[in-house]
């Protein structure tokens, strides 16, 4: 191989990535960033040292053998450095994409202490573009176990779980409500962030690897997961029915026409096509005037969202600071450069009746920053005698999720006080044979964390299945302390910056 | 990819339309094949049905089951763009983009000894399964529907067979009593002081002013809230209403809901949420389907079903709103 690398030989500065113009993209619902070209790719795989012992494959929840897929972009062997990823990460377009990787892979780069870290993320995201626009897949040769696995929801954890399942030889059917699958992957992260054709694309992978979808299939109600155990000849069962269930305001005026959750409008929005109303019948609220409640990256896309669909402005009201937002600073950063207005220290009073049962405008009161609160941030007060008006026609809260109820409803699973389902270290609840991971054990956290819980509660399925595991071992156990999971502090919440780019522009 | 989802989704599932019923010019039955769902859902249970690919989801009761046959039976009114459209494309043979269901908690049928069972407007149908669950519970029956005029009623021998008593009431009295719904369970609660319970599903007017009826007497009352619902799995929160001041989502943690509590001002405030963007819709579709027909007059002979989108189209905004009159009710 040539000479070793040095941190002075290497290209300082990362492979540009071309970005559609704030004015211009906050009009439609293309991705914002663009792909790497080939071009792009190598500069950037040139910035890779190539560490014998490599930070990144440790940060990486999946432990992705990072080096090697990008010695193979530099050797320009595009299919082998998919045969990489893929061994261990199936959804390479779409982690490429919304991963926070600034936390995990490329925080712990060592190229990232002198310069910017290498461009990981978007280097995964090429190779799964080109993977997705090569029709390339990996199709192992898979020996059937005879085992039957179902898997209800079909997000990130679902996904994973899939994959892993059926790549041991089982027999896998997911099972999914809505009538298309994908979870908040389809009806919540917008377009713009993750195109619904890569969302799709990838589906198709785990369809080839035998995976059977059933939509419009609600668990629990069309059948509960004991009858999946006892008469539908399931040998195990995987739960990841996400979060969902979205908090409320409990505000005077919370109820008016034009108030509704991140999730309503999202998925009007993105699933079901509102936003090309009447061509498609589901109706979307539009506002001139619109306030989104919540600084997190659901309502981030909220507001991002309703700017594209045409509203003059879109103010962002959070009752803490900038710093304190659990959105990254560079998806605000991309707000700020569409031009939603944020009100730091602000939060919601009433929501006002125009007399006719919608919203003409909203009370808030300013809020200043008081002792750290449990969560070690600072806990905001109000400031007396601050309340203000102002106008808008459109209220949209993102300020959290509760757990689903269903499961709970109707099973025997045993829940945690919040609701949410409880497991023991290895994912497995309390009913033999079920094992549960994403956001319905942990609360709202993030995509990547999802597939990780996925991919761990498959790999105790096959112990429990008494199948042998050929995986990689995993990294995620017995590492950091109780609050930290893949190195993000759990109370930190946040999803991944805008890594977004463009099948579409390619 | 457009081309791919759609073989998709078509392989995926398969919602045939067995049996189709017209029973007047706005209110239609459909029975659909779906052994699964037959064999799983309960009295007070409701779908989300997605007629096609560009539909909307819309929530409707399951107004029958047979576990026999594998099929389920929906009674829709044809009140907007999208009942409206069903009514003219879902056919025996057709099949359904999507139907996901049962939904919501099912209905507590046993216990009461004594039980008024009202349906009115859209309700009339789904209160006919909570009927005969109550009846055969064991429970004495006393069914109660209204309709604007004779012509309207239906399924009046399903609810003879399952109801002790049953009162029809007409606007015009050209069938049963003359009056609204609250005359019926007027007289009802005049012969019998032993009423433990009375479920009610229709309009949020009618139901509104059935628990208002029952109240001074104590009668516990349970009504079927119809909010606009979007997913039905409780990930929205488009469905919530208000319950005794507690905000409740009515496609989890209902549909069925103590009618003492519910704060009916507010459910019909939300069900208008969307007008303008349903009249667009309608007016739209009403515009399109009008210049298909005059293009199909100009060349076929005509031939018209019973259902035929005429009477609809002359006069689009006729109907009756379901959630806006009392009729019936
Ligand atoms: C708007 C938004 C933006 C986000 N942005 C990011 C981001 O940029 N980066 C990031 O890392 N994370 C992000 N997140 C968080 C991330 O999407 C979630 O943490 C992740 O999707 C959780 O995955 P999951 O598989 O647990 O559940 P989900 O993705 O919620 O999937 C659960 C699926 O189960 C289905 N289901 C539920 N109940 C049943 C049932 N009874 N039967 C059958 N199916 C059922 C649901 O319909 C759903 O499809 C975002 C979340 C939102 C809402
Ligand atoms: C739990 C439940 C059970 C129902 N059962 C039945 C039934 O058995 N038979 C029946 O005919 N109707 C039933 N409905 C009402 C039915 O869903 C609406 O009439 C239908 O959605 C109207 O759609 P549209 O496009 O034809 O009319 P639109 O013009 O869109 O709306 C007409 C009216 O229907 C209401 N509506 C609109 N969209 C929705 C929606 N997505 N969800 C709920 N309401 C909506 C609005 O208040 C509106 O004013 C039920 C509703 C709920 C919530
Ligand atoms: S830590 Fe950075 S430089 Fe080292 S192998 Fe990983 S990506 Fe390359
Ligand atoms: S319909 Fe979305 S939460 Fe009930």
């Amino acid at each position: 191989m040539a000479k070793k690398k040095t941190i002075r030989t290497i290209p300082q500065e990362r492979a540009p990535v071309r970005e559609q113009d704030p004015r211009e993209r906050a009009r439609n619902f293309k991705e914002v960033v663009y792909g790497f070209r080939l071009e792009d790719a190598l500069h950037e795989a040139e910035r890779c040292l190539l560490c014998p012992d490599p930070a990144c494959v440790e940060g990486c929840p999946v432990s992705i053998d990072i080096p090697g897929f990008i010695q193979k972009i530099s050797a320009k062997d595009l299919r082998g450095a998919y045969d990489v990823i893929t061994g261990t990460n199936l959804l390479p377009a779409i982690c490429g994409r919304v991963c926070p990787q600034e936390s995990q892979c490329e925080g712990v780069c060592p190229v990232g202490e002198a310069l910017e870290p290498v461009a990981i993320g978007r280097l995964e995201r090429f190779i799964g573009d080109t993977a997705i626009a090569q029709g390339w897949t990996n199709i192992p040769y898979i020996e059937p176990s005879g085992f039957r696995i179902g898997i209800v929801g079909s997000g990130p954890a679902g996904m994973a779980c899939a994959a892993d399942m059926a790549k041991a030889g089982c027999d896998v059917t997911v099972y999914e409500a809505f009538h298309q699958a994908g979870g908040v992957l389809k009806y919540g992260i917008p377009d713009f962030r993750l195109p619904n054709a890569v969302i799709d694309a990838e589906i198709d992978n785990l369809r080839k690897l035998g995976v059977k979808f059933e939509c419009n299939t609600l668990v629990g109600r069309l059948f509960t997961i004991e009858q999946m155990l006892a008469e539908m000849g399931f040998h195990a069962v995987f739960v990841g029915t996400g979060a969902g269930y979205p908090s409320l305001l409990g505000i005077p005026g919370d109820s008016l026409g034009g108030v509704l959750s991140a999730n309503e409008l999202l998925t009007r929005c993105n699933l079901m096509l509102a936003r090309e109303f009447p061509s498609y019948d589901t109706p979307l609220p539009l506002g001139r005037h619109v306030a989104v409640i919540g600084s997190g990256n659901t309502a981030m896309d909220a507001m991002r969202v309703c700017l594209r669909l045409g509203a003059e402005n879109v103010h962002c009201i959070y009752r803490r600071t900038k710093a304190e937002s659990p959105a990254r600073a560079e998806e605000i950063h991309h707000a700020e450069e569409e031009g939603i207005e944020f009100h730091w220290l602000t939060n919601p009073v009433e929501i006002l009746d125009d007399g006719k049962g919608n919203v003409r405008g909203m009370r808030c009161i300013r809020m200043e920053l008081g002792e750290p609160d449990e969560s070690g941030r600072r806990r905001p007060v109000p400031v007396a005698g601050s309340e203000f008006e102002f106008t808008t026609d459109l209220v949209v809260f993102a300020i959290g999720t509760n757990a689903n109820p269903i499961m709970g409803q109707t099973s025997k699973l045993k829940l945690n006080k919040r609701g949410y389902i409880e497991t023991d270290a290895n994912l497995a609840t309390s009913m033999a044979g079920v094992f549960a991971g994403g956001d319905i054990v942990t609360g709202a956290a993030t995509v990547i964390e999802a597939m990780g819980a996925g991919r761990k509660a498959a790999r105790n399925m096959k112990a429990y299945l008494g199948l042998r595991d050929t995986d990689l071992p995993y990294l995620t156990d017995g590492r950091g302390s109780a609050g930290r999971l893949f190195g993000i502090d759990l109370r930190e919440r946040n999803f991944a910056r805008v890594r977004v780019a463009a099948t579409a522009n390619s | 990819m457009q081309g791919r989802a759609k073989v998709k989704s078509q392989a995926m599932s398969r919602f045939e339309i067995v049996t189709r019923e017209d029973f007047s010019d706005v209110t239609y039955l459909l029975e659909f094949h779906h052994p699964l769902m037959a064999k799983a859902a309960r009295p007070g249970q409701f779908v989300i049905v997605m007629s096609h690919e560009h539909g909307e989801r819309i929530p409707l009761t399951i107004a029958d089951f047979d576990r026999n046959k594998g099929t389920i039976t929906l009674v829709i009114q044809a009140v907007g763009k999208t009942t409206r459209e069903m009514q003219q494309t879902c056919q025996v043979g057709t099949t359904l983009y999507g139907v996901v269901g049962p939904m919501g908690n099912p209905s507590h049928t046993s216990g009461a000894k004594k039980v008024v069972c009202v349906g009115g407007g859209l309700g009339v149908a789904p209160i006919y399964p909570q009927a005969r669950a109550f009846k055969e519970g064991g429970a004495y029956v006393i069914g109660i529907v209204g309709f604007r005029t004779r012509d309207l009623v239906f399924w009046e021998d399903k609810f003879r067979a399952c109801c002790d008593e049953f009162i029809v009431c007409t606007d015009d009295g050209s069938a049963g009593i003359k009056g609204l719904i609250t005359d019926g369970i007027k007289l009802a609660i005049a012969t019998h002081p032993d009423i433990d319970e009375l479920v009610a599903i229709g309009p949020p007017v009618m139901m509104k002013a059935c628990a208002a009826m029952t109240q001074p007497h104590n009668i516990k009352t349970v009504v079927c809230l119809n909010p606009i619902m979007v997913d039905g799995t409780g990930m929205c929160g488009g469905c919530r209403v208000r319950i005794g001041g507690q905000v409740k989502f009515a496609c989890v943690d209902g549909p069925e809901f103590d009618g003492h509590q519910v704060d009916f001002d507010d459910l019909m405030l939300r069900l208008r949420r969307f007008k303008a963007e349903e009249k667009t819709a309608l007016e739209r579709w009403s515009e399109s389907c009008r210049m298909k027909n005059e293009i199909e007059t100009a060349s076929l002979s005509r031939q018209s079903p019973a259902y035929s989108p005429d009477n609809l189209l002359s006069e689009p905004f006729a109907l009756p709103d379901p959630f806006e009159e009392v009729k019936g009710g």
